[in-house]
């Protein structure tokens, strides 16, 4: 070894044994909940104290000891509360991670408070934030949260028949020859198209038809060409889509394209693909009390409601916004993180941007779902 | 290519050898077809061996010189350009003869396109037919080839195509009934048979009826039917949408026994519509 190649190998070395030191040290104070448990802060001698001592023991997963802080502890189970936290069915929630936690002071008194607990979670498809308004006694010297515990619903044990289509493909094997015969690609179509400028970016906003009798695995790709035909940059719509589309069922997409603006384009090639899929058209899901909230915080809320036996663990729900001509001016969407148990309306609510908020005339939403074991 | 380049190279070393030898020219048909037998006419004495290279092929073997060379049926089956060469000691003797795809059709390869389509498409079922001999060569001489699409219940349709360059193609409606239509394609006593599933197209016209179920409203459609009254295939999603106030309740159903239907909140003036892809239905008033 060269003397350049051991001064490297010592650099490292030293390096690698400060940082060890430094976190042994001053740890982060989540890394040491997990490590040792012993690190929490303790804190109530405040009620946002409390709450946030409570949030950082749910970030650290440490429910036996949140639990055992709660005023009302009495009401429910250890194990209730946990569910409560991350579902009981597996669902996004299941497999999150409390990120980051607010903490705000609604009212207080001597003996008792109010605070809003507004949590973020990160889970496998991005964040997910949740709202809980806690209510706090003091108790001695320490402030005590109240858990407004959510308890799951229970489904009574039934059999549910269905009894709804299931399609299934066979391709054509490669031992065939050539010009044998394969099962056709199912028929897609554009049926409308639409770009949008933003601060961020150009943003093609669409929808997609699946104008067959089969079932049909969906994607949209689009290429921004300049006024000179060349190629500026190509995009697909990621899972701003609906992926899986029954016969005759339309999803909107969206395309991104930072740093693009429309007067760089001179036309779009948009490119459909489709593919078939084993399916089944089960579980339907009806999406009740669609309402557009105005600006500010506009937003398209609604509560969603499996009428079909099979738990659907996860939901994406995709709005598509037009404006009084009926042309797109947005396409939203919002994963639920809650498993949608049957005849068990969960609510959802798809953020607007405000700018666009007021030029918002109708909306209709679909409904993409993904059940463990297969998917619809 | 890799199957050819032996051949190649044997032939590039036999024409080195030629040119330094006494060359002659050897007794021998110019053509035959694909699998013939045939025989070459040499000149000289004493022993020699024979060369024979072409497109995928090469054949080597020990011959007696000054007398018919013969090459057994089934031995030069590529069709292309191959070369000869018959060498000795003394000489080599060089040849050509071009090997042609049999007369007979053997095996038709069939393109049909595509494999599931709507009704009532007119020239929309696209038949390309390539035919070869026994070794798998395409015959490029001009054939006549039937294409026959046969629906259910009706009278088929039959065009003939002369084939150019071994290729010949059609262009079929689709009939106006859905089911799996034979299509067949037909080059002597060879055949090859596709099935063109012919499905219904959009839904002509969706309606629906509306009665109360407990605290909600059972919509049903009627048996949704395309322009040519083909049942909509079960699976098919119907949407229905109900409008109360600045409230709105939309359900995707899969069609069931042809028909779709569902229970949805019941608010007295709310206005129900239905639809299925790109169609509209009826729309209701809910007055109960």
């Amino acid at each position: 070894m060269n003397s350049g190649g051991r001064l490297l190998a010592l650099a490292l070395a030293g390096a690698t044994a400060a940082l060890v030191v430094i976190g042994s040290m001053w740890p982060n104070k989540a890394a040491a909940a997990f490590a040792s448990g012993q690190q929490f802060t303790t804190a109530a001698g405040t009620p946002e104290a409390a709450v946030r001592t409570l949030g950082e023991q749910i970030r650290a997963h440490a429910f036996e000891r949140a639990y055992e802080n709660l005023a009302n502890k009495g009401e429910f189970s250890e194990q209730q509360f946990h569910r409560d936290l991350t579902s009981g069915w597996p669902d996004l929630r299941t497999y999150a991670t409390l990120s980051d936690f607010q903490v705000q002071p609604l009212h207080a008194t001597d003996t008792d408070a109010d605070v809003r607990f507004k949590m973020q979670w990160s889970t496998v498809v991005g964040p997910s934030t949740s709202t809980r308004d806690l209510h706090l006694v003091k108790n001695g010297s320490k402030w005590q949260v109240q858990w407004p515990i959510q308890k799951e619903p229970v489904v009574p044990p039934q059999v549910i028949p269905v009894n709804y289509l299931r399609w299934d493909v066979i391709s054509r094997s490669s031992a065939e020859d050539w010009g044998a015969q394969d099962v056709e690609a199912p028929h897609v179509r554009i049926v409308d198209m639409h770009p949008v400028q933003r601060a961020e970016g150009l943003v093609l906003l669409g929808e997609l038809l699946n104008e067959d009798v089969v079932p049909a695995y969906v994607s949209v790709t689009a290429t921004l060409l300049s006024k000179d035909q060349k190629t500026i940059d190509t995009e697909g719509s990621f899972d701003a889509i609906s992926h899986q589309l029954l016969p005759k069922q339309v999803t909107p997409f969206l395309i991104r394209f930072p740093n693009v603006t429309l007067s760089q384009v001179g036309s779009v090639r948009m490119t459909p693909f489709s593919t078939l899929i084993s399916a089944s058209a089960d579980p339907v899901i009806e999406i009740q009390n669609e309402k557009l909230i105005p600006a500010p915080d506009a937003a398209l809320t609604g509560e969603l409601t499996n009428q079909s036996g099979q738990i659907a663990n996860v939901a994406h729900v995709l709005g598509t916004f037009y404006d009084k001509s009926g042309q797109v001016v947005w396409v939203g969407d919002q994963y639920v993180d809650h498993a949608l148990l049957p005849q068990t309306p969960v609510a959802f609510r798809i953020h607007i941007p405000q700018d666009l908020a007021h030029k918002v005339s109708s909306e209709r939403t679909v409904v993409a779902t993904y059940s463990f074991g297969g998917s619809q | 290519m890799r199957a050819e380049l032996p051949s190649l190279l044997v032939s590039f070393a036999l024409g080195i050898t030629s040119v330094f030898a006494q060359s002659g020219e050897l007794t021998m048909p110019k053509s035959i077809e694909a699998g013939a037998a045939f025989s070459i006419q040499s000149g000289g004495s004493g022993k020699g061996t024979l060369y024979i290279a072409g497109p995928g092929q090469f054949i080597k073997q020990d011959v007696q010189l000054g007398g018919e060379i013969a090459i057994a049926a089934g031995s030069l089956y590529n069709a292309g350009h191959y070369g000869v060469w018959l060498t000795s000691d003394s000489s080599t003797q060089i040849g050509s003869i071009d090997v042609v795809p049999a007369q007979k059709p053997s095996d038709i390869t069939f393109i049909a396109k595509p494999s599931r389509l709507p009704v009532a498409m007119h020239n929309a079922i696209t038949g390309s037919a390539y035919v070869f001999d026994a070794y798998g060569n395409l015959i490029t001489r001009p054939m006549q080839v039937s294409f026959q699409l046969s629906n259910p219940g009706t009278s088929p349709q039959t065009r003939t195509v002369e084939s150019r360059n071994g290729a010949a193609w059609t262009q079929m409606d689709s009939a106006s009934r859905e089911g799996k239509a034979q299509f067949v394609a037909r080059v002597g006593d060879v055949s090859s048979t596709r099935i063109v599933g012919q499905v219904p197209g959009d839904p002509c016209t969706i309606k629906m009826s509306a009665k109360p179920a407990g605290n909600k409203i059972q919509l049903v459609t009627v048996p949704v039917r395309d322009c040519t009254g083909n049942a909509i295939p079960d699976g098919t999603i119907v949407t229905f949408t109900e409008t109360y106030g600045d409230v709105k309740s939309t359900v995707d159903v899969p069609l069931k026994k042809g028909i779709a239907s569902v229970e949805m909140p019941s608010h007295r003036g709310a206005t129900i519509s239905v639809a299925s892809g790109v169609v509209l239905g009826n729309q209701i008033r809910w007055a109960q």
